[in-house]
This record gives C-alpha cells, structure tokens and sequence, in this order.
C-alpha cells in the first residue's frame, strides 16, 4: 500500500490534509483500514465542536472490534462526512479520498505528525 | 492488533498458501489462522449465495477406538451415543461431574466400533485428557489425531455442485449430519455434511500433506461459482446468524447445558451412569421450576454494536449479558446473543436496550435463529 506524500500522519494512523484556508481533512490510513476490517459504523466529532490532538474525537466500528478515533490535530469541527455516516464502508473502500472523516478550523500549527516515508517506516515494524 | 509472540503459534499444513493469498491472520486458541482474506462481509455473502472455503485445521480430532468405543462414549458425555447409526454424526456436548460443560462436540461414528470426536482447538486438550481419564475401565482406545488431520470446509449453496465436480462419491445421497469416505480431487477423505455456517456444506478431513493440493482443487473448480477462501471472521458471524452456539461465549464450565438452553443434548434415559448425570438432574429440575436466563436474540434498531460481556437493560436495571455480537450481513443491523432474565426473554418484548460503553441503545428481542436457509 502507498500513502499520499502531500499528506500527513499520526502514530495512531490518522492522515491530515494540507491546509486550506486554515482548515485540515482528517482521515485514517489505508493500513489502518485493513487493520479494522469492514467499518460498519463511524461515529464522528459533531460539528461546530473543539477537538485536542491526541484526545478522542470519535469511534469506528467494524465486525470484530470497536476502535477509538483519536483526533490528530487541534481546533474546531467545520464539517463531518456524511457520505461515511451513510456508507461507512468507504473507509475501506477509499480511506485516502471519498473516505475522509471531518474537517478542523485549526489552532496553530499541528505537531508530532510523521511524511509519508516516517509513517511507513512506522508501520512496517 | 494481536502482539503474540508468533514462535509460539501453531501452524496450519495450509499457512503458506493462507500468507499467499495476503490473509490477515490471528493468533486464535494457539493457532495462527487466517481472519480474513479480503472484505470479511464479501466472504460472509459468498457462503449465504455461492460458496466459501475455510481451513478449520485447529478444530481437535480425537479418535475413539475398540470393543466398548460406544459405552465409553455413553459414560463420557451426554448425549445417547449408542443411537448414532454407522456413518452418522451428532451434536453433543461433555460436562464435568459438576454439569458444567467442558466442550461442545461432533462425533462421528467412521466404523462399527469406531468414533471420531471433533472438540473446539481450545478445549481439544481438555477433552482429550476427560476421555483418556473416563476411558478406565473400557475396552477401549483414545487417541490423539490432532496433527493427523488438515480440516477443510466448504460451505454454501453451491458447495453440493463444487464438491461433485471432484468427487465420484454420492454425495447427493448423503444426509446432513452424514459421513462417508472417498476420493475427492484424488485425495482420501472423511466427506461429512457438517458445518457451522447455516448453510449447506461439507467439512473434509484430510492428511495434512494432502491439504494444499485439495485447496487448490476446490478452489478451481470453485471459481465458477463464486467460491472465495473465507476466515474465521465470517464463520463467527454466519454461526451468530445461524445461532449456533461458540464455546467461550454462549457456552462455558460455569454453564450446564439447561443453563445454557442446550437442555435437550442430555439424554439421561441411555444406559448405564454417565457423567455429570446427578448434577444435570438437579440442573434440570431447576430449570423446569426456576428457569435461569434465557438465550435470545437481539437486533438492533441503531447502527451500534453490541458485544460479548456488554450489559442487557431495562427499566434502569441489568437484567442479561450479551454473549455475542456483530454488524449482520444479511440483516444489514447489528445483532447479538444474550443471556437475559426469563421475563424479558419473550420476542417482543419491550423497553430492553443493551448499554454500549455508556449510552442505551434500545434493542428487539428476537427468537432465534436470525437467519435460516431456504430448504
């Protein structure tokens, strides 16, 4: 599996988008996709909500485990997916792209996050 | 994600075919088997609509063999084995002196005086040392055929179809809960039509060395049909949907068979003591005059799932435990067994919810199965 190199990652494999107009998508990686096996279930930060890197945000639920989502970055919810709430199997289907999870108007700049080639490097072990 | 040491996991013959075909494995009872190939709701459907294949090589197989196989059978667990006729299986179950189950069973009887146990991987041992303890006494022996069988599965509405294409065996004439051996794909075989899906199927007892080569073949002939290798993720979730019981969840030493609505695989009108026999009465009596918790289904109305250990409530108050649970495939909801208090255990019945981590998500409580094939 590749991850994009224009993203960013988390050690709890979330990605983070570049950032536009100071907001960041947040998803999860393609490794921790295959990990979970089918999502069935994604219960996401509501928007208009303050999210703290590092803090849970939310869960993914798949058919042999429950997982936390741990928020990578700080700031406030803008907009959550819905299309994923509907068909939450899109987070295995297309983790980088139509399985995104929300969008978060940050609060300075996000630290501890690892380039594509530290995150693989993460991951490999 | 499993942190097992793997050194320390057992082996299927099939492991190097698995890591081929890219399974996700798990360390399950010892053994390290594959969980998934793919997508495991695809590998679920392709047993509810075509066919699926599984190594179920960490299943225990336990050879009962002699003069008084069947008295020592009789003595050892609780079901009338004397009533299997020659190529027939049975649903059985073995309890200690206490009642409590230690294992929930098939025998299959492969000759006049001949008997082939097939324990769950993780109590293979236990039953393996209650047969040789019970075995004093009787003519007769108990051996330990745990590496002399590879165990694969293929389960499905076209698995009949699949299997015939490789076999000469007639297998149209051979019954569910049935066992003959033969020849398929050129190698020799206990074919039995078993399984733990729900659905039509055959589980094929082979000579590990002989196990890729008939994967291989299944799978070929398979293709057509739609047949996927499966994991053990999928079997769970066809056996809930089923509501077959999975020891370690429904079932458990601290559970007697009337405890866990298993009441009817006692037989305590066969001959001669067995054990566990005086406790099982006790059970029971109790049973009919102060019914324990039931074992029902839930589905739920929400999207959340439900798992082993999480509280069953209503009206404020705990009232069962879930057993078991997972996003159905077939009913598109979360479902889940649980052991609830008699008075909540009619389908129907209102105001039960199971507490997901905190919040109360209300569920029906349902008769089981969820799901049943088309006959």
């Amino acid at each position: 599996m590749s991850n994009p190199q224009q993203l960013r990652y988390s050690k709890e494999h979330e990605w983070v988008s570049p950032v536009e107009d100071g907001v960041a998508t947040i998803g999860i990686t393609e490794f921790a996709a295959n990990a979970l096996g089918d999502v069935v279930y994604a219960q996401l930060p509501d928007v208009g909500s303050t999210v703290a890197a590092g803090e849970t945000c939310g869960e993914l639920e798949s058919t042999k485990s429950v997982s936390d989502l741990y928020c990578p970055v700080s700031g406030e919810v803008t907009e959550v997916n819905e299309d994923v709430v509907n068909d939450p199997s899109l987070v295995n289907s297309a983790p980088f792209e139509g399985g995104w999870l929300f969008k978060v108007r940050l609060e300075g700049e996000p630290a501890d996050l690892l380039s594509a080639d530290e995150y693989a490097a993460h991951t490999a072990g | 994600m499993s942190s097992t040491e793997p050194h320390r996991l057992r082996h299927t013959a099939l492991d190097a075919l698995h890591r081929s075909l890219g399974a996700t494995m798990t360390d399950f009872a010892g053994w390290d088997m594959p969980l998934r190939y793919g997508s495991e709701r695809d590998e679920h459907i392709a047993v509810r609509t075509g066919a699926g294949l599984f190594d179920l090589s960490h299943m225990g197989e336990i050879t009962v063999i002699g003069p008084q196989a069947v008295a020592l059978l009789n003595h050892a667990l609780v079901g009338n084995i004397a009533t299997v006729g020659l190529g027939r299986a049975r649903y059985t179950m073995i309890c200690r002196v206490d009642g409590g189950i230690l294992d929930d069973l098939i025998v299959y009887r492969t000759a006049e005086n001949e008997y082939l146990v097939v324990a769950n991987a993780s109590n293979a041992q236990a039953v393996l040392d209650a047969l040789t303890e019970r075995a004093a006494g009787f003519d007769a022996e108990v051996r330990d055929d745990r590496d002399s069988y590879a165990l694969l599965a293929v389960q499905g509405p076209e698995s009949l179809a699949v299997l015939k294409s490789l076999t000469g065996v007639d297998l149209d004439g051979l019954k569910y809960y049935s066992a003959l051996s033969g020849t398929v794909a050129g190698v020799s075989a206990l074919i039995a039509r078993t399984g733990y899906t729900g659905e039509d199927g055959f589980e094929l007892f082979v000579a590990p060395g002989d196990a890729e080569k008939l994967w291989q073949a299944i799978t070929e002939a398979g293709a057509p049909a739609g047949l996927v290798p499966c994991g053990l993720s999928c079997r769970d979730t066809l056996r809930l949907e089923a509501g077959m019981p999975l020891y370690g969840n429904e079932l458990s030493l601290a559970l007697t068979p009337f405890d866990a609505g298993f009441g009817r695989v006692v037989k305590f009108d066969k001959e001669g003591d067995f054990v566990g026999r005086e406790a099982l009465l006790a059970a029971a009596e109790r049973a009919a005059v102060e019914p324990p918790r039931v074992l029902v289904g839930l589905v739920a109305e929400g999207r959340r799932v439900p798992r082993a250990g999480y509280p069953v409530v209503a009206g404020g108050e705990v009232i069962g435990e879930v057993t078991s649970g997972a996003p159905s495939p077939t009913l598109g909801k979360p479902i889940a067994m649980a052991y609830v208090d008699a008075a909540y255990a009619a389908p129907g019945t209102a105001g039960v919810a199971v507490d997901i981590r905190g919040s109360h998500e209300p569920y029906e409580v349902v008769a089981l199965p969820f799901y049943q094939r088309q006959k």
